[in-house]
């Protein structure tokens, strides 16, 4: 559980992206403190994935800063993507290469030496269940399974801050609960910053709640408050609706 | 991490049938104009004997093959170097090496050098075959290095051409045709300028190899390779780091 005197690992101030016209992003900020897990909530086109890809360094802020573990996303980049995994919407995977191998791949490019990579490997395919399949070709895996590879390459390299875009997406039942247990693990000695639509997954698995609307942040507290907001103690999603706006 | 990209990029390719096919295809038709031209040397080898300065194996030999070679990875380059941006884009892959603590100049010198090296495998055996002439006669090695130099320069201006114009789209189709557009264009421009100086010769990598191709090492040709090489990968690099601005 967080408490208010852990170590802030990721802080996001005033992010500005607009695509054209359209202000996708719009003064969002955010806090990540280690132990956490915050969960990045929003109707479809709210702008969680942009914030998300800003978050990763994919896409440059019009203005904002991003700072990963003391260090500028914007200016330092190299340094600061090293405490860095992202899972984006789509799962990054080589389809030709084995699991086995494309982990190796994905941990030597986050700065992981020859030697440690195995073992870091090894570790990450059992936390994820890929044990099974490791010497199997990524193209060949279900759906399910692939979202795993792609859970796992984003935590191959213990990164102090894990940013996963809607990773429970296209699972089964046992493989969202698998997930989510993974997910809350993950929580206790990292940070994570995860995107959702679904209230369930926050209730189980966050800390913390950010709502996005609109590209801005209309509520962010932790799931408690969010149960309790406006002094109605009401359902999460009834709450959700009426921050952004759905129900009066 | 230049390195790690490169063998990725040579893994990836030779996890591809229609690599294979291509570097069966082209050892084939290599092998078979090796040795139609020796057959075509040893029956007129006679009549060489009579005629002063004549040309020797290695000018009635090699000259024409790497001349070959040349133009065939014109054509092929291209198909080889589509994949290498164009598909992460399309597969959604590129995240990965965006978020990684990695730079733009890292991804592409590292795309760059996995390409390259492949190439070198593809046109490996033309040295070879050539070479193992001197089991039976001397060489010019004069010639022979100075049409490995040109070839080499040759492919990397290939690979960072096809590179860039990869770094383009979101289609590896798309990436090859307008590769080899560029490359073709470029050779038309040369073979259709009429002026011997017309300054449109200067621009093809082709006419440029020419020189080499006759053993002639001209520091202004190798200069050329070099500058269209280094604009390619730079502009290349330019492209990926814009994506980070414009999605």
């Amino acid at each position: 559980m967080s408490d208010s005197h852990s170590e802030i690992t990721l802080t996001a101030r005033g992010l500005y992206r607009r695509f054209g016209a359209r202000l996708v992003v719009n003064d969002v900020s955010l806090e990540l403190r280690r132990g956490e897990v915050l969960g990045l909530l929003g109707h479809n086109g709210a702008g969680k994935s942009t914030t998300l890809q800003l978050l990763s360094g994919c896409l440059l802020p019009d203005s904002g800063e991003i700072e990963i573990c003391g260090t500028q996303l914007l200016r330092q980049p190299l340094l600061a993507k090293k405490q860095l995994g992202y899972l984006p919407e789509i799962p990054p995977l080589y389809r030709e290469m084995e699991v086995n191998r494309y982990l190796i791949f994905t941990a030597r490019l986050h700065g992981i030496n020859a030697t440690h990579a195995s073992a870091a490997v090894a570790d990450c395919l059992h936390r994820c269940g890929l044990e099974g399949v490791r010497n199997k070709r990524i193209g060949t895996l279900s759906k399910g399974y692939q979202q795993r590879v792609g859970i796992a390459q984003a935590i191959v390299h213990a990164p102090d801050v894990i940013i996963l875009d809607e990773p429970t997406v296209g699972l089964d039942p046992a493989q969202i609960r698998d997930i989510r247990g993974l997910i809350r693990e993950l929580g206790d000695r990292h940070s994570v910053l995860i995107s959702t639509h679904l209230l369930a997954e926050v209730e189980s698995m966050c800390d913390r709640v950010s709502i996005l609307h609109q590209g801005k942040v209309v509520f962010d507290g932790t799931t408690a408050t969010l149960a309790e907001f406006g002094g109605n103690a009401d359902s999460l999603e009834n709450n959700f609706l009426r921050i952004t706006g759905v129900v009066a | 991490m230049i390195r790690l990209i490169a063998m990725r990029e040579l893994r990836s390719l030779l996890s591809q049938p229609s690599t294979w096919f291509t570097l069966a295809l082209l050892q084939f038709i290599l092998a078979w104009f090796f040795l139609a031209r020796l057959e075509a040397f040893l029956e007129i080898q006679p009549q060489l004997v009579e005629v002063a300065n004549a040309p020797g194996v290695t000018a009635a030999l090699a000259a024409p093959m790497f001349n070959l070679i040349a133009l065939l990875l014109m054509m092929l380059a291209p198909m080889l170097t589509m994949r290498s941006l164009a598909e992460e884009r399309r597969n959604q892959t590129l995240p990965l090496l965006l978020a990684a603590p990695v730079s733009a100049a890292d991804i592409v010198l590292g795309k760059f050098v996995g390409l390259f090296c492949f190439l070198i495998l593809l046109s490996g055996s033309v040295p070879l075959m050539l070479y193992s002439l001197s089991f039976g006669t001397a060489l010019d090695h004069g010639l022979m290095l100075a049409n490995l130099a040109g070839l080499l320069l040759l492919m990397a201006s290939f690979v960072a051409l096809g590179l860039y114009v990869s770094a383009l789209t979101s289609q590896p189709v798309v990436a090859a045709i307008g590769a080899l557009a560029v490359l073709l264009g470029l050779w038309l421009a040369d073979i259709g300028a009429s002026a011997s100086d017309s300054p449109w010769r200067a621009l093809s990598p082709l006419r440029h190899f020419e020189a080499f191709n006759t053993g002639l090492l001209d520091s202004g040709d190798v200069v050329f390779f070099i500058l269209f090489s280094g604009v390619f990968l730079l502009l290349a690099m330019r492209r990926l780091d814009n994506n980070q601005r414009y999605g």
